[in-house]
């Protein structure tokens, strides 16, 4: 009987070096005429030890990594595929502490299975919330996700059962799901991991959301950026087609949803919605005014959920044990699980699903295994580019929407980005604003005129110019941004500037005394 | 124009233009196969799309993605993001730049590399990251960028 070998096709094991060993190992276990199954898999998140090769025992998977073309000779000389012992070894892949200690519910198949067969999706708990889905009528699938307390997971953290209720009450002929995957934040990845490693969880949920709010028609928006995500969301999509999945008459029941993936074009500003939906039509992507809601008026005027990716992957799981099964996890008003990805300076990156409430010391100590270069972490960004800058003072927070705003922060998408102590923080805010005129739409002033107008302060400011002048001129200027934009890029760029002024006004020239928040 | 040019866009505007919101895949489709979006191609795509010519060059002008001329033969992307930025990527983008001797958005006197920023790749756990063409690659430093650009066989 052939044994099952697994390697990651996840691009940033790819990037690694993973279809380099999946060949290796094909062509090694044919020279020595060694049947094997090979599986490329999702990756499991740990990705210090990627390219992570698992080997499929009677006792469970064992994990070897991180593994060059180099050593794969001489996994097969140690016997590796009956548990001969190697130097890259790991053990049993599920006892690792790192995977161990986390509450997998999103990511519950991702590195599992073979992302795109619907046969292994349904044989690991895949497709039962859509039966239970087909079941109920479209006010109690909505019910299920509003008492899950789920809030979108793309940053905004809107209760997304409100939003489904909106779409779902408002009458029209036509209405639409879109899923949006431009996931643009640095330091984020989930959603990339979701979409190579089980993109029918996203399809599933995608699904769900159209037979509740009656919409026919959904459109997955990935930025150009994730091409192998691409590739894998098509092949997903073609294969729940053909198993009766998607279509006009999903298993039997009479009822169509049809699944369509757009690209984008390098605009970080269309994962703002609004802009999104601009881009989707057509256009450029300008920042529409709200009202109207897009639950109202949305893609092409017509009612419209824009959910992010990992709400909609969190949706299978909802339908399939039930709102209270999912509101069980968390604290306070911040309800299930948060996939965390811990990135930059951290000896352990990598993909962390755990209930609300773990604090942000835990997950940079227990889990990112403090810095990379083994200097003390200084700053941690929370939450992408328009996240603020946590000092060490601040690692105690626990991961909650509501404590991370009584500091004058943000979760955002779950991106954790640490950096040692080599790091500059005036250079960093200078980044931000420079980043923001980069990306700006342009429909507003203050974002438009004021990023640009901000990023030349900072320079100002980087060069000890005027330091008097330019930091009451920063402050004043942040003021008109956080106050005065139409959307969050311009509205929380002030977020990074501030939090890096404020706890690290050394960096700035100033001393702690002089400066005023 | 080349008459090919012409063609390839012609079998591109009948494929696509009765999509919904069509434009974008029109434009991902040129440049699909052109490396470009030639500014001489955009009468015909407004026209097939009922739109005004300035409509179409305002959409190729807002995304970062698009260009209006040829790209090398190979596109290196470097990531300016913050998670990067906390693993060398500075340094690695100062080196890659002198490496080729060109800066953002400009292409080797050889033809050969075009170079362009990014903000993100996702993947942000193997940072610093860079992309070359479709292929992504992480923990990448000034060596490891030497040996990529040696594989692809293309003389600097």
């Amino acid at each position: 009987m052939s044994i099952t070998i697994y390697v990651p096709c996840d691009s940033s094991a790819v990037s690694l070096g993973a279809n380099r060993v999946a060949n290796a190992i094909t062509n090694e276990a044919q020279k020595r005429g060694i049947e094997i199954n090979l599986v490329r898999n999702g990756s499991r998140g740990m990705y210090w030890l990627e390219p992570m090769v698992e080997v499929a025992t009677e006792k469970g998977r064992i994990a070897f990594g991180a593994v060059k073309t180099g050593d794969v000779a001489s996994l097969f000389d140690a016997d590796f595929l009956h548990g001969g012992s190697h130097a890259l070894s790991l053990g049993m892949t599920e006892e690792l502490p790192y995977f161990k200690k986390q509450q997998r519910l999103t990511f519950a198949r991702v590195g599992i299975t073979d992302p795109v067969s619907v046969e292994d999706y349904i044989a690991h708990d895949g497709y039962r919330g859509l039966k239970n889905t087909l079941a109920l009528s479209q006010a109690d699938v909505v019910k299920h996700v509003s008492d899950s307390g789920l809030r979108g997971r793309g940053g905004a953290a809107f209760p997304t059962g409100i939003k489904w209720n909106t779409v779902l009450n408002t009458v029209s002929d036509q209405k639409y799901i879109i899923c949006n995957a431009d996931e643009g934040d640095s330091g984020t990845f989930s959603d990339r991991m979701i979409m190579e490693g089980d993109p029918l969880v996203l399809i599933e949920g995608m699904t769900i959301a159209g037979l509740a709010v009656g919409a026919t028609q959904g459109y997955i928006y990935l930025r150009i950026e994730y091409p192998h995500a691409y590739e894998i969301l098509n092949t997903a999509i073609a294969n729940a087609q053909a198993a009766g999945y998607l279509g006009d008459d999903i298993q039997g029941s009479g009822r169509a949803f049809h699944l369509e993936v757009r690209l984008g074009a390098g605009a970080y500003v269309c994962g703002e919605e609004t802009s999104l939906m601009e881009s989707l039509e057509g256009k450029r992507g300008l920042v529409r005014f709200k009202p109207p809601l897009p639950a109202i008026s949305g893609l092409f005027g017509k009612p419209t959920v824009v959910n992010n990716v990992i709400s909609l992957a969190s949706v299978p799981i909802i339908l399939d044990k039930g709102g209270e099964f999912y509101r069980d996890f968390g604290m306070g008003r911040s309800r299930g699980t948060l996939p965390l990805q811990l990135a930059g300076n951290l000896k352990h990156p990598g993909l962390v699903e755990l209930a609300f409430g773990v604090t942000l010391r835990e997950i940079l100590y227990d889990f990112g295994g403090g810095s990379a270069t083994g200097r003390p972490i200084r700053s941690v960004q929370v939450g992408g580019p328009l996240g603020a800058y946590l000092p060490e003072s601040q690692f105690d927070t626990p991961v909650d929407y509501e404590a991370f705003t009584e500091i004058w922060a943000v979760l955002g998408h779950g991106g954790i980005v640490a950096f040692d102590d080599s790091v500059d923080m005036a250079e960093m805010a200078k980044y931000s604003m420079e980043f923001c005129a980069e990306e700006s739409c342009g429909k507003c002033t203050p974002c438009r005129i004021g990023a640009t107008r901000g990023h030349e302060v900072m320079t100002d400011i980087v060069n000890k110019r005027d330091l008097d002048k330019n930091i009451p001129l920063l402050r004043s200027l942040c003021d008109t941004m956080l106050n005065g934009s139409l959307c969050a890029l311009g509205g929380m760029t002030p977020y990074p500037v501030l939090s890096a002024l404020n706890h690290f006004p050394e960096d700035f020239g100033i001393s702690a005394e002089h400066h005023t928040a | 124009m080349t008459e090919s040019n012409q063609a390839t866009i012609q079998a591109i505007l009948t494929e696509l233009k009765d999509k919904k919101g069509a434009l974008l895949p029109i434009l991902h489709a040129v440049q699909n196969a052109l490396s470009y979006i030639p500014p001489e191609s955009i009468p015909s795509i407004a026209d097939a799309l009922n739109l005004s010519r300035a409509e179409v060059h305002g959409v190729i002008s807002f995304y970062h993605y698009f260009r209006d001329t040829p790209a090398g033969k190979h596109t290196v992307r470097v990531c300016r993001a913050e998670s990067c930025l906390a693993m060398n990527g500075g340094p690695l983008e100062t080196y890659i730049k002198e490496k080729l001797g060109v800066d953002y958005h400009e292409t080797t006197g050889d033809g050969n590399f075009s170079l362009e920023p990014v903000y993100c790749l996702g993947n942000c756990a193997c940072s610093p990251a860079i992309q070359i063409d479709q292929d992504i690659h992480g923990c990448v430093s000034p060596q490891g960028f030497d040996e990529i650009i040696a594989e692809l066989g293309a003389s600097l």
